[in-house]
Formats: structure tokens, sequence, C-alpha cells
């Protein structure tokens, strides 16, 4: 099995996401599915990294496991360097709302809230008054390319606006893990492409993503691909080294 | 890939060196298919036998500089006659990864979901040093941009293609309980045929 160590230039800085042999198991005896088994993964800021593979191999679980919306049987989650499994349920929602950010097939964006508000609240939620999480929800608007957008609603933006607005809801304030289960899924090649570049730039500025997709070409946007097979990762590649590129013909 | 009438369209924009025409052809081509100084050369040298193209006599100031080709009447009907013509899937040449497929769903000992787990591995790899090469580009890279692209979208219809391969072979399996039969002779001059 090829596997390729690609050396991103978030370099060796602290991750901001570990799975330690992380196992999600459903059920026992007989009727046991296996969803996740011994899953390792290293993310750390700057780095942008894709998951692949058949329906029902643990892709969503493993996002789910990273984002702290399920726990695993065995093994160990961190954020931070924080292990989700020593953190009260509460803790565990504090965490979530601080650190981690997600991005989803659908949006998910608030349909009576404009994009400043859908941006600014998980700021408000936290504490934050409505001038400062509004001035935080503009600024970040304007990041990914849509801060004429702020007081418009989501039932007056195209699916690409409204994915921008969501990517922007999920890496306001402190946050800088940024997961996203196919973010692509409802846009057509063009919008999807113009999303994986908000990404893109989005971890060339130092956040962490973690993005599911089937889209092959998609995935090719990230630092490294992983492959998931049964619940298992089985493989993983990236670009070549630079001093490859280009002796050997790439077509 | 027919160097000889990317040459002869490079000629038709201007006379160049054989130097300058393989960096062009690199440049234009988003530096995916590199050719050596001798596979131009050699190409030149078979059009200037074929009345192709010319040798320009060389600048008076400076008579030591290489002497720039140029093209014949004859080169631009050749290459007009180029223009005209649709290229054929069929003198594409075999493709080695579906006659390598094909044989590894019947031989008997190849582990075909390893052997595809790789490939799809390396195509993969493949689409992300294409992906990268796209982003570093300039918009007024026209002929690079659309050369990348055409790559990446032959790269991802193989991972689609190396897809269901799995999903038939891990069926045919499945129903026989073992691995597939050879295919008939017929269908096997299918296939061979479709890897052309």
């Amino acid at each position: 099995m090829s596997t390729h160590q690609h050396t991103s230039h978030a370099g060796q800085a602290a991750p901001i996401l570990q799975l330690r042999r992380a196992s999600r198991i459903h059920g026992d005896g007989p009727r046991q599915v296996r969803a996740l088994v011994d899953a390792d993964l290293v993310l750390r800021p700057g780095e942008f990294v894709a998951i692949m593979g058949p329906s029902g191999s643990g892709k969503s679980t493993l996002l789910h496991l990273a984002g702290g919306l399920d726990v695993p049987t065995s093994g160990q989650v961190l954020v931070d360097g924080i292990d989700l499994a020593g953190l009260t349920v509460t803790q565990r929602t504090l965490l979530r709302r601080r650190a981690i950010g997600y991005v989803f097939q659908d949006f998910n964006l608030l349909p009576a809230l404009t994009a400043a508000e859908n941006v600014a609240f998980p700021l408000e939620l936290d504490g934050w008054s409505v001038r400062r999480a509004r001035q935080a929800a503009l600024a970040v608007l304007a990041e990914t390319g849509v801060a004429e957008l702020a007081d418009r609603f989501p039932e007056d933006m195209s699916g690409g606006q409204a994915q921008r607005v969501a990517i922007a809801r999920a890496l306001v304030g402190p946050r800088r893990l940024l997961l996203a289960d196919e973010p692509t899924g409802a846009l057509d090649s063009v919008t999807g492409t113009e999303i994986l570049q908000v990404l893109r730039d989005r971890a060339d500025r130092g956040a962490a993503v973690l993005m599911v997709t089937h889209e092959a070409r998609f995935a090719a946007w990230a630092d490294r691909t992983i492959f998931l097979r049964d619940g298992r990762i089985i493989d993983e590649t990236g670009p070549s080294d630079p001093a490859e590129l280009l002796t050997g013909g790439a077509g | 890939m027919s160097v000889k009438y990317a040459l002869l369209a490079l000629l038709s924009w201007r006379p160049s060196t054989t130097y300058q025409l393989r960096k062009d052809f690199d440049t234009w081509t988003g530096q995916t298919w590199p050719l050596n100084i001798g596979q131009v050369s050699t190409t030149l040298q078979r059009l200037e036998r074929d009345g192709l193209v010319v040798r320009e006599a060389g600048a008076v100031d400076d008579p030591a500089a290489p002497e720039p080709w140029r093209l014949t009447d004859q080169g631009r009907a050749e290459l007009a006659a180029w223009w005209r013509s649709p290229v054929s899937r069929a003198t594409r040449g075999r493709d080695e990864l579906v006659i390598k497929l094909a044989l590894a769903a019947v031989v008997p000992g190849v582990d075909v979901a390893a052997l595809i787990q790789r490939q799809r591995a390396a195509t993969q790899r493949t689409l992300h040093d294409l992906t990268r090469l796209r982003r570093g580009l300039d918009v007024t890279d026209l002929s690079a941009r659309l050369v990348l692209s055409n790559h990446i979208y032959a790269a991802e219809a193989e991972l689609r293609w190396l897809d269901e391969v799995e999903e038939t072979v891990t069926r045919a399996k499945l129903q026989t309980g073992k691995a597939p039969k050879p295919a008939s002779s017929t269908t096997a001059d299918n296939l061979v045929r479709s890897a052309r």
C-alpha cells in the first residue's frame, strides 16, 4: 500500500485536531457495525485534508467524531490538545462553539436572519455584544468575498453565495478548525470550484480544513486526500514533491 | 501527441529557432508534455526533408545566430488540413491501464482491489499536481489552462472508471463466489479494441 506523506506549509505547528486509534462501533454481537476502526489523523493549522470513500465507508462518522458530535467507543479525539472524552456535555458544546466550524451540503443558514446575523449568531451565543459580533461577521464576510450580502436573507442568495456565508459563519471569531461535509454537493461545477478556492484560501491563511467529498477534482485542492474503506483509513495521497513535477510528464 | 503539427502551428504564428520552438511548446501546453531539444530537432529535420519548413537566412548583424525556421506554402497547406480534420480516438494508441485491468480481472492470483487502489491513489496524486499547476496559472495563460483542464477531466474520468471497475469486479465475485471467468473471445476482442 503506497502512502504518500505530504509536508505541508503548515510545518510542525501544534495540531488543531488529532484522532488516535479512534473507533466507533454501533451495537454488539452479530449486529455490530464497525463504522470507524482505529483511525489516526493529525491536522495542523494551515492544512487542508480531504476524505474520500464509498457510501458507508466511515466518512461522516470520522467527521462527527472530529467535531465532537459523537464520541469514540475507543481511542481518542483531541481538539487543540483537549481530549473530548474528558469533557462534560456542556464543556464539549462550549468547545464546539468556540473551536469548530461546520459547513454542510445544504448550507444550514437560518432563513429568518440576514447573512451578517447568521455569521454573528455563534458569537452572540458566546456572549459577544451585538455590535462587536456584527463587526467580526462583516470582517469575515469580506474575507470570503460576500461583504455586499451582509444584509441579505438566505432566500435571496444563490447557492454559491449561501455557501460562502456558511463558510464565514464556520470561521468567525476564534475558530480555526473547519469541518466541511460535501460542501459542493448542492452546487454546479463552476460554483463548486469557487467554493474550493475559498476553502483553500482559508487554509492558506492558517485555518485547518477537513472536508468530506466524493468529487476527486475537489479533493485535489487539498494538501492530502485520505481514502476510507469499510471504516478504515486504507491509503493517503497528495501532490508530488515540487522537484518531481514536470520531469515525468503529468499527462 | 503530434509534435509535427504542433511545430507547424507554432511556426504559422512566427518564424522561430529550434530552441524557441521547444520553449513555446512547453509554455503553451502548461509544461505537461515536456519535449527534449532532440525531439524538436529531429522533427524539424523531417519537416524540412518533406518540404514543409525551411531555414530563413541568418540575421545580417549576427551571422553566428541560429537561423530561424519558417513554414513553406506546402507546410501551410498541411497545417490547414490538420485544423480541418477531427482527431480520431482510434489513432490514439492502446491504453495500458485498460488492458492491465481487463486482464487483472480474469487472470488468477491478482489482487484486483489492491491494484485498483494503488492506481486510484496515483491518479489522485496526479490530480493534486494538475490542480496545483492550474491554480498557479494567470488567467491570461489560455492555452495552458485548456491543456491542464483536459488533463484534469481525463484524470477524473479515470478515477470514476476505476470506481466502476471495482464495483463490477466485486459484484461478479459475489455472484460467482470466485474470480470472474475469462471473457469470451468476442468480448476480449471488444475490450482490446476499446483500449485502442
